[in-house]
Order: C-alpha cells, then structure tokens, then sequence
C-alpha cells in the first residue's frame, strides 16, 4: 500500500495571533509553529496504522520554505518513511492543492491522506481541489477507515447521526478526531529521522486566482453585564437588541 | 514490592486533579535558534509525554505519596533512558544538550519523574557504558534502555553522605566471587530496582564497583517512608549481608571514588537543565494567574510588587538558560570540568527554589493547595538542593577550583 499524508504547519494553539502593518499577511515573528493537529493526530497516525497492519510506505509531502523542515522531520520520526518537500510559500489552498497534485501525479499513491482541516485558516479546501484535481473520489471528514479488501469504509460524522461509506482505492481522505490517537515521537524516532530521505521540489507554475485583501482580529471581548436575576425584561432587551441572538 | 505501589493508572487518573495543564515553554532570549532539530523536537516530545501522562496524576500520587511505577514504561518508550548513550546498545544516540532538555520537561512535570530517568541514566546505565566490560554492556543496557529493569545506584551510606570516601560498604575476595557487606541509605528506585550499581572498598580499601541483582541472598532493599519532597519517587535502603556476587559482576574499568564521581558529574549536569523546568513550571502558573486573579479591581499583575517577582523569575530563568546551554556546548565537546557542572547544578536549583517560594507568594492561598504546581515544586527542590552533591559542597567546589585551596581537608 503506498500512502502520501499532507501536513502541513500551523502556529501553535497558544500563540497569539498578530497581523503585519497592513493587515495582509501573518506577523511570524515570536510565533512558535507545530505540525496541523489534524493532518498529525489522525492522518498520519490512520496512514502508518494502515501501513503497519498491511505493509507498503508512507510518504509526507509538505507546501513550504526551508523552515518546514522540521515539522517534515517530526513526522518522520513519528514514523513515516520519506518526505517531499515542494519549496514555495503556500499561498492558497488552490496553489497547495495544485503543487501536492502535481507531487502525486504519476506516483499512483493508493490513498491520500490529510487533515480535515488546518487550524490556523480552516478552510477545509485543500482536500477537495485535490481530489478534483487528480480526478479521485473525495471522502471529507473521516472519523474512523478499516479497509475491507481494496475498498475502504469510511465513518463520517454528520448532522445527528454517523454516515457510513465504502469507497475503492485510490481517493482522498480528510482525517477528524477519532480515526486516530496521537503519537507522541520517542528519541530513537528523531535520530532515524534525519537518515530518512527528504527530497525537495521546485514548485509548479500555477496561476492562483484568489488574493487575500487583508485579515482582520475579532473584536475584543466587551465587559460583562451582570443583569438582576428579577429583571428578566431588561435580560430580553439586551440578548434582543444588543446581543441581536433572540 | 512492585505490586503494592501499583495502582490501575486508569482509576488513579479518575480519581486526581483533571484541570488541564496550560504550561507553555518561556524563552526571553531566543535561545531556541540555539538549539536544533534534535533538540527541538525531542522538548516538544516529552513536553507532550509529561502533558499526556505525568500532569493528569502527578498532584495525586504526589499526594499519596506513591510511585507511578507504570511511568517507568512509559519513560522507557519515549527514550528517556540514557538519551545520550549509543543507539547500539538500544539507547538514543543523541547529544548532552539533548539529554538535558529532556531532563528539564521531566522535571517540569515533577522532579520526581525526572529523578526516575536521571538515576537509570545517567548512574545506572553510564557506569556500565564507561567502566564495564563489553559482555555487561551487552547484557544490562538495552534491558535498561527498554525499561525492562530497573536499576539504582548506592553511593550514599547512613554515615557518609558528602564524604563518601569514608564509606564503610566492602568486598572481600572469596574465589569467584565477592563477599559484600554494609549499607546504603536514600537510593532512589531502589526498593523496585531489579539491578543495584554499588560502590564498595575492596581489601585494598580501593573503591569498585560492583553490579547486584535483585534476588542474590543477603541483599535487601526496605523503602524510605514518610518524605514531605520528591513523594512521587520511591526511595529505599540497600542492605548487604554477606551477598555474594560473582567477579563477572564487577565493573573492571575503573577504581577509586573518580567512578562514582563521574556519575554523578553526570547527573548533576542533567539536574542544572532538570530545575530550569521546575522553575518555568513556577513561573508559568504564577505569570497566568497574576493576569487572571483580581484584586482591588485590577489584575494583580499590575501591582509593581508583583510586576517585580515576575521579573526577577524570567532573569533569573534565562540566566539559568544560557549557563545550563553553555555547559551542554561544553558537554558535547568534553570540554565541561565536574567544577563548571558543580557551578550549573549549584545556581540553577537554588534559582528554581527560590522562584518556587516567589511564585507561591504570587498564588496567595491557593499556592499552598495542590490546584496548582507550585507547593509540590518547592517541597521537591527541598531535595535537589541537597541530593547529587549539596548546595554547600557545590560552593566548595567551586571555591576550590578558584583558590586552589581545599576546604575539606
């Protein structure tokens, strides 16, 4: 079973966030970065299992500069086998999504794994386009996968209840919480990491059609109002006029 | 004696203090482009280990002052066991830096589980790597490294604390064997160790040392009660009663008090980085809860007395930094003498508990509970200050080094 997993490099849940003077861009400076949650937890971790039980590799592949490097390296030494590095500045899902199709082209990668979402912009894109791109089936959202022959069935959750779906390799799979429990590297991981081979790629040339126009913090957190417990007109006014949920 | 300290992990998680651990590393200076990937990525792996499994249960095994002996399993898993030995006797390969850094998020947990690794690292699995034979390496490392046994290390007797040359502990020469007699008090691990590296006089009053197992006849080891510091690490007696242990067991290498000494070199290197987590432990809660509690209507962070223990704690923390990331320079190059790690285990403890002490002040009430880290930091540093060399003796090492004059004699 060949494998491709997509991570890729988020700031870390506790940084705190700040914008460059002109509101377009992360101000990186002083943020600490991790590999993405869920492409590391659930994807990754699915992948390796699936190798484990069946045999075959599991390769990572990562949109980035020479920084992302360690993050490629972390996922090695939780175990997987090699790594392609595409080196570009990530700048829209669309540019990823196009740069890792452009990877997986020709390798004939039985499944592609990636994390339902990243947890800085959570666009849960990349995935798709991707499918599209490499013309595959595209299953969003898996909470659990066992492979039953060549097909593998996939949970998802859904409004209320649970979705239950088989699809035949190859496709393209988003991993949420469930389909696997973290793997926490232990120091002969990071030692055989660095003789696992990492191959960096130029990136492909692709015309990206969305531009970011600026970001924008949310408001900050205006004070409580404490409202008398008797008082409940003035508790309707507020949720209905300023609070403008009811 | 293993079984009673065995609790099902899963009811004692239940049964402790489930508030979820928000620590965050602290680095005011930037020494992180010190440092590489290996460094890096091991911090962030252990740091996750001890968030997983030592903060959901440490306050309560603390508590009841009992060993989470599952945790040496665990320690053994991620590699903590003697990090910067050669891979080919199952150990991780990597570097002094390296071992320190894990040694600080350990201890950020809690110097107790720090104190687990320490001992099987660097006083257990280091003697038998520098001054054992091929064939012992062989045969008790990678068991060491996995955690299959567990080792201690009796240096220390009831007599002969920072004198250890006075040691009344001997071996007597009975044909294929030694004959050894005497005592060691305040071994850690030693009442679960399957392994003891012992250090004797032989009847040339040389000291040797030599490797007992769990099981020989005449060896005991009765566990130390009633601790107020380090309740979370088991600590015992060894007790020797005419064992007799085959020469095969002695470590050939080396003789005289530099064996145990370079041991202990070891250990308290990994010590100087062990207390900078305790201290960012301390620090970190104090620093949260200084922007959270309210008083006279503003956070207490405000207040410049506060303001001045917070600053203080993050000088002291990157002064302690920067002194523990030279040493490690000088560690991987060989370079670093057993007075400069006397220097680094000397301030860096007495830094983390003085911080301890700060931060509990900051905490108000709630720093003496067990809500927070903050106590059982203190009352752990209590021992580190005094284990692995005094903090007297330290400054006596170091006062020696520079006069050329020697305080002891």
């Amino acid at each position: 079973m060949k494998l491709l997993v997509c991570v890729s490099k988020t700031p870390d849940t506790t940084a705190k966030i700040a914008f460059t003077s002109d509101n377009t861009a992360l101000d990186a400076n002083g943020i600490q970065f991790i590999m993405n949650p869920y492409d590391e937890w659930y994807a990754l971790v699915r992948a390796l299992e699936l190798k484990e039980s069946a045999g075959g590799s599991v390769t990572v592949v990562n949109v980035g500069p020479a920084a992302n490097d360690t993050v490629i390296r972390k996922a090695m030494a939780i175990g997987a086998d090699d790594a392609i590095r595409v080196d570009a500045e990530p700048k829209s899902a669309y540019f990823v999504a196009q740069q890792i199709a452009a990877v997986a082209k020709g390798n004939d990668y039985d499944m592609i794994f990636l994390g339902k979402e990243t947890i800085n912009y959570n666009g849960s894109e990349v995935g798709a386009m991707l499918a599209e791109l490499l013309d595959l089936p595209f299953i969003s959202y898996g909470t659990k996968l066992t492979m039953e022959g060549n097909a593998a069935v996939i949970e998802r959750d859904i409004e209320g209840g649970t979705e239950i779906v088989s699809v035949e390799a190859p496709f393209v799979v988003s991993a949420a919480k469930g389909m696997a429990e973290q793997r926490i590297p232990n120091m002969r991981g990071i030692m055989s990491a660095k003789r696992k081979p990492l191959k960096v790629v130029a990136a492909v040339d692709c015309e990206d059609p969305v531009r970011v126009v600026s970001y924008q913090l949310p408001d900050a957190k205006s004070a409580v109002k404490m409202v008398d417990p008797e008082n409940m007109d003035e508790l309707v006014r507020l949720l209905h006029e300023e609070a403008k949920i009811i | 004696m293993m079984e009673n300290n065995v609790k099902d992990p899963k009811v004692a998680t239940k049964a402790s203090n489930n508030k979820e651990d928000r620590f965050q590393g602290h680095d005011y200076y930037n020494i992180d482009e010190l440092l590489n990937d290996d460094h890096l990525l091991a911090r962030d792996a252990v740091r996750s280990w001890v968030k997983q499994e030592v903060s959901p249960i440490i306050e309560d095994y603390s508590n009841r002052a009992v060993c989470p002996t599952h945790l040496f399993k665990g320690l053994a898993d991620i590699g903590a066991f003697g990090p910067s030995l050669p891979a080919e006797y199952g150990c991780g390969g990597m570097d002094e830096i390296a071992y320190g850094i894990i040694m600080q998020e350990l201890e950020r947990g809690d110097s107790g589980i720090r104190s687990m690794a320490s001992v099987q690292g660097s006083l257990v699995m280091y003697p038998i790597y520098k001054f054992g034979s091929e064939e012992q390496r062989r045969k008790y490392l990678p068991k060491l490294a996995s955690g299959e046994f567990i080792g201690c290390f009796g240096l220390t007797e009831p007599d002969h604390g920072s004198d250890p040359g006075g040691m009344i502990t001997n071996i007597k020469d009975d044909g294929d064997s030694y004959i050894l007699n005497g005592a060691k008090m305040w071994i850690t691990n030693s009442p679960v160790a399957d392994i003891a590296v012992v250090w004797a006089k032989d009847e040339e009053g040389k000291i040797r040392g030599v490797i007992v197992e769990k099981g020989m006849e005449g060896f005991s080891a009765p566990e130390i009660h009633g601790k107020w510091s380090l309740r979370a690490s088991i600590t015992g007696e060894l007790v020797f009663e005419d064992v007799r242990v085959p020469k095969a067991n002695v470590l050939p290498n080396v003789k005289g008090l530099k064996g145990p000494l370079s041991c202990l070199s070891k250990a308290r290197y990994g010590i100087a980085w062990g207390a900078i987590g305790a201290a960012m432990d301390c620090y970190d809660s104090a620093l949260r809860y200084s922007q959270e509690r309210i008083q006279f209507g503003k956070p207490i962070g405000q207040f410049q007395l506060t303001q001045k223990k917070l600053a203080e704690m993050i000088t002291e923390i990157t002064k302690a930094q920067l002194l523990a990331w030279r040493l490690g320079t000088l560690a991987n190059d060989g370079k670093a003498t057993p007075a400069q790690i006397s220097m680094a285990k000397r301030n860096n403890v007495h830094m983390a508990l003085e911080i301890a002490r700060e931060a509990r002040q900051i905490h108000g009430g709630m720093g003496i509970t067990n809500e927070y880290p903050v106590m059982r930091h203190m009352m752990n540093l209590e021992t580190v200050l005094t284990y692995e060399g005094t903090h007297d003796i330290h400054l006596l090492i170091t006062g020696m080094d520079v006069t050329g004059l020697n305080a002891f004699k």
